[in-house]
């Protein structure tokens, strides 16, 4: 919709500008209270400033070990999601076909449903079958609703792909795989990267289906939950919720610019 | 000009071979394709949906402790049970009252982004609603930690206005109050409220986009005062955003285990009790029962929404 050289009434922009200081402001405070010199409580304001915790969180094994788990789950998690997504959007894009819908739902259903049942549910199937807790159960949990944020991507990309390119390229000799390589894969892989961006920084977040599948492992969100349920360190935490604040910013930037520029697919003018 | 003998010729190598045999069977194709993520979302996740709601129809002997594997409602019927029911009706009055706030605040946002804003304004607010939608979710959750410590901020606020008063009252009323605000149902609201409020804000927001100026501009011609324009034009056309936003608030909050156990009263929601009964106390079937209830209600409401035509506005 339009309104061109209409202005906002002031009631609705002081809304609209408020709405936006709650969503921001809360995690500019994270930012300040990593400097504060107060160990003990979380008083405002600081009673000093100082760079220390940095230094300190640097130097704890236990958060490098936890955020080493964490890259590990979220990159194989990510190219497990990439391929089955990837692999999903170009089905139902492609062809209708019976069930075509069902399996729409289903790739959407991991995140439809809250997080906990598909966590307890994890962890009932994995004790009937009584597979160990190990790296691999995190990242079974993990690749589930990972899927969805590729497909998502893929399939609105997929939509914009004229098949005149496709059979284009066949009627000049490429044959399917040569097709992919040279003619889909291109238009398609800022989108596939912007997928895997946000799938990547939804699995190295995630807490809820971790803390049921990952038995004793710790994550880089585990060990941020431990602190929040019994504070012990909260210099440390503070830091580390920093660390993880700058960690998921830049891939979701990315991923905005990524996708954005792609609003102009080869072959979309006709 | 081809010859077209040469086109039919089979192509050298075996991955030509494959490709043109893939491509002359598009069913084949379509199978292999389908086939490794539905196996994976089939095996893994529907195969273990099923595993719990298998596990909800057993039950739990009393005496031994051990789960008793034959099927029966017996848990189903511990659900009723006053306490268990409690946390049922608690979670759901939550839900609800953070859907209904989410879907006032973000209004003004939405309403602006969609219709005010242009070029680097537009793609700024869409930022500003993104980067806290997938900012973490651990860090939100600790941000308002710190917010509503009784040392933190909002106290230092309050005190510098003069506000402390206010407070006191607004945590004298019973059931929402308690001594502090983070360890009352206002708090835990607060906190549910901030998290969810992105998913209520995108839906909408792409809703009222939808929404013609000129539909605006011709209640104005017919003599609709602003607020009338809004009850019965914008809000009316702006329903079905306002319902697809409100699937993932309700649904959110109604799974949600972590927030009310940092920042809440210690009387449990739904997730909570899932938690604790699969955990310490080892009682998964009623675990599994109590996991039915945001099945049940989110299929209900998703059923409501799709006659609605809420999910044209995802």
């Amino acid at each position: 919709m339009r309104s061109d050289g209409r202005r906002a009434p002031l009631g609705l922009t002081l809304a609209a500008a408020g709405g936006l200081a709650f969503l921001h402001l809360p995690i500019l405070l994270i930012f300040l209270y990593a400097f504060t010199t107060e160990d003990k409580s979380y008083q405002f304001p600081p009673p000093g400033l100082t760079l220390k915790w940095f230094a300190v969180a640097w130097g704890r094994p236990d958060v490098w070990a936890a955020l080493g788990l964490s890259l590990k789950v979220a990159a194989v998690s990510t190219a497990i999601a990439l391929v089955l997504g990837t692999l999903c959007a170009a089905a139902v894009s492609r062809s209708r076909f019976f069930g075509r819908e069902t399996v729409s739902l289903l790739v959407i259903l991991p995140i439809a449903l809250p997080g906990i049942i598909t966590g307890i549910a994890l962890r009932s199937a994995f004790s009937i079958a009584e597979i160990p807790f190990s790296t691999w159960t995190i990242i079974l949990g993990h690749a589930t609703f990972c899927v969805v944020v590729v497909y998502n991507n893929a399939v609105a990309r997929f939509r914009r792909l004229s098949g005149s390119l496709i059979e284009a390229s066949m009627d000049l000799g490429a044959d399917g795989f040569q097709t992919f390589r040279h003619v889909v894969l291109p238009n398609i892989g800022s989108a596939l990267l912007a997928g895997g961006m946000l799938a990547f920084a939804l699995s190295f977040d995630e807490v809820i289906v971790t803390t049921f599948t990952a038995g004793q492992q710790q994550t880089l969100p585990i060990w941020m939950l431990e602190e929040l349920v019994r504070p012990r360190q909260r210099p440390v935490t503070n830091v580390v919720a920093v660390a993880v604040v700058l960690v998921t910013f830049l891939p979701i930037l990315a991923a905005y610019y990524l996708t954005r520029d792609g609003e102009h697919v080869a072959g979309q003018g006709k | 000009m081809a010859a077209p003998a040469a086109l039919a010729a089979p192509r050298p190598g075996l991955a030509a071979r494959t490709a043109d045999a893939l491509w002359r069977r598009p069913g084949l194709t379509l199978f292999l394709m389908l086939t490794p993520p539905m196996l994976w979302l089939g095996i893994v996740y529907l195969g273990s949906l099923f595993a719990l709601l298998l596990q909800s129809f057993f039950s739990i002997d009393e005496f031994s402790g051990l789960i008793v594997r034959e099927l029966t409602l017996k848990t189903y019927g511990e659900l009723l049970r006053p306490a268990n029911f409690d946390i049922i009706i608690r979670t759901v009055t939550m839900a609800a009252a953070v859907t209904v706030a989410a879907a006032i605040l973000a209004f003004p946002i939405a309403y602006f982004a969609a219709r005010y804003a242009r070029g680097r304004w537009k793609a700024l607010f869409y930022l500003g609603v993104m980067l806290p939608l997938w900012s973490s979710y651990l860090v939100k959750v600790y941000a308002w930690k710190l917010i509503l410590a009784k040392e933190g901020i909002l106290t230092y606020i309050l005190d510098g206005l003069g506000l402390m008063p206010v407070l006191e009252l607004l945590l004298s009323v019973p059931v929402i109050g308690g001594t502090s605000l983070s360890v009352s149902y206002i708090g835990t609201f607060l906190v549910f409220l901030y998290v969810w409020l992105p998913f209520m804000i995108l839906p909408m927001q792409a809703a009222l986009e939808r929404v013609p100026a000129s539909l605006i501009e011709a209640s104005g011609d017919l003599g609709a005062t602003p607020g009338q324009a809004l009850a019965t034009v914008i809000l009316p056309l702006a329903l079905p955003g306002v319902v697809a936003g409100s699937i993932f608030t309700f649904s959110l909050t109604l799974g949600d285990y972590i927030i009310p156990q940092i920042v809440g009263s210690s009387r449990l929601f739904i997730g909570q009790a899932v938690y604790a009964h699969q955990g310490t106390a080892g009682n998964i079937p009623l675990a599994a029962a109590f996991t039915v209830v945001p099945i049940v209600i989110m299929g209900v409401y998703l059923w409501m929404a799709k006659r609605q035509g809420a999910f044209d506005a995802l």
